[in-house]
């Protein structure tokens, strides 16, 4: 620490965040552009439509999740909570925002059209100008919600997966998935903690709060499988050695599954998983999707020339 | 039924990314101390702001009261030879 700065911050902590610009006080100081120094050329050996079609599936996991997560604001059981899923979701979304504008970088043949003139980037036509046939998240995001209590089943299982996934893809030969997975694991270890803590609370509470963990648990069991199914995708980002065959990442997921499950006292549920082929990845979706994208997108599209 | 009772209060303080000391910043609710540790990193620091919190049950704090204003913090204020004003500061001392 450089002593020109013991001076500041005595009376207040938010007095660090004036930095240069009084006006941009709400938005903290000293932020990192996660991509800056990448070089972001695609990397020789590496087939751009197979990338893009790779950060397709990564991206839209995380942005159909985040806008799942993000209907808890004003809803969670506690303010503190509400605050918390709303983080998540952010964190989710920054992700998903630099995943697709990878995407599009990768191959523009991927971002959908739109009038001559638009001023809307291509990560967002990529979000808000889709149709649901196109988007290639697992199944597993795109369900309601439920209660409390089936959310954070389903947070700790996907917190676990994603993060042996941006693991998997710290040492990806793609610079720009790497930097991305390497900004991700931060935040999904804490999203991982979060919901691994209150899976704990929820199955050692009380009575009801066990119930109702075990049945969040029943509900979404049968669809954790889908995300160790390998699309072809997958299995060529693997062989070209910037993506993660799902399937390696099971016996990690599992292990730490297992962990909680048995910190909580609790069995894994003996309940056959759904289907066999990686269905979502295909763009073939259920019904919760179509409601969940007419909301995320209807603004958007009643404004293809809009400016935000 | 029961009434449910709340969950304790806690105090939160916070040490800023330039700042020599944690810093009051608010309150929260917290079932116990590590859930008001997870829940102060999430209301408190979401915009960047801290390195370090601390997090203090709000009952366990001893506060002086405001009626004892008077006795407590009147008789220093006309007592400015408390303060060491009267002798010449080198430029070359920081900090004072």
């Amino acid at each position: 620490m450089e002593s020109h700065d013991l001076d500041l911050d005595h009376d207040s902590v938010y007095d660090g965040l004036l930095g240069g610009d009084p006006s941009q006080w709400a938005f903290g100081t000293d932020f990192e552009d996660p991509l800056a120094g990448v070089d972001t050329t695609i990397p020789a050996g590496v087939d751009g439509a197979t990338l893009a079609a790779y950060c397709l599936m990564l991206g839209d996991d995380a942005l159909v999740y985040a806008h799942r997560l993000s209907e808890w604001t004003s809803n969670a059981p506690d303010l503190e909570d509400d605050i918390a899923l709303a983080n998540i979701a952010l964190d989710l979304l920054g992700q998903a925002r630099l995943l697709l504008a990878r995407a599009a970088a990768a191959d523009a043949g991927v971002v959908p059209g739109l009038p001559e003139g638009s001023p809307v980037p291509a990560e967002d036509a990529l979000a808000f100008f889709r149709d649901e046939l196109a988007f290639r998240n697992v199944r597993f995001v795109e369900a309601v919600n439920g209660d409390f209590a089936v959310t954070i089943a389903r947070l700790l299982l996907f917190a676990t997966h994603r993060l042996a996934l941006l693991q998997g893809l710290v040492p990806s030969v793609d610079p720009v998935l790497a930097a991305i997975a390497a900004k991700g694991v931060k935040e999904v270890t804490y999203h991982r903690d979060y919901a691994a803590r209150w899976f704990v609370t929820l199955a050692q509470g009380t009575d009801e709060s066990r119930r109702r963990l075990l049945a969040g648990l029943q509900t979404v069991w049968p669809t954790y499988a889908e995300l160790f199914r390998c699309s072809d995708v997958e299995a060529v980002a693997a062989r070209q050695a910037f993506g993660v065959d799902p399937r390696v990442l099971e016996p990690e997921v599992d292990a730490v599954v297992d962990h909680v499950l048995a910190t909580s006292g609790l069995e894994r549920p003996d309940l056959p998983p759904s289907g066999t082929r990686p269905l979502g990845r295909e763009g073939q979706h259920t019904e919760a999707m179509g409601h969940l994208l007419a909301e995320l997108q209807v603004v958007a599209r009643a404004h293809p020339m809009g400016k935000w | 039924m029961t009434v449910q009772p709340e969950w304790p209060l806690y105090e939160i303080f916070v040490r800023g990314k330039r700042g020599l000391n944690h810093v009051h910043v608010g309150s929260l609710h917290a079932a116990d101390d590590e859930m008001a540790l997870r829940h102060a990193r999430d209301v408190y620091t979401r915009r960047n702001e801290g390195v370090s919190i601390w997090a203090v049950r709000a009952d366990l704090i001893v506060a002086s009261s405001p009626d004892e204003k008077d006795p407590l913090f009147a008789p220093a204020g006309d007592k400015v030879y408390r303060h060491p004003t009267f002798y010449a500061i080198p430029d070359d001392v920081p900090h004072m």
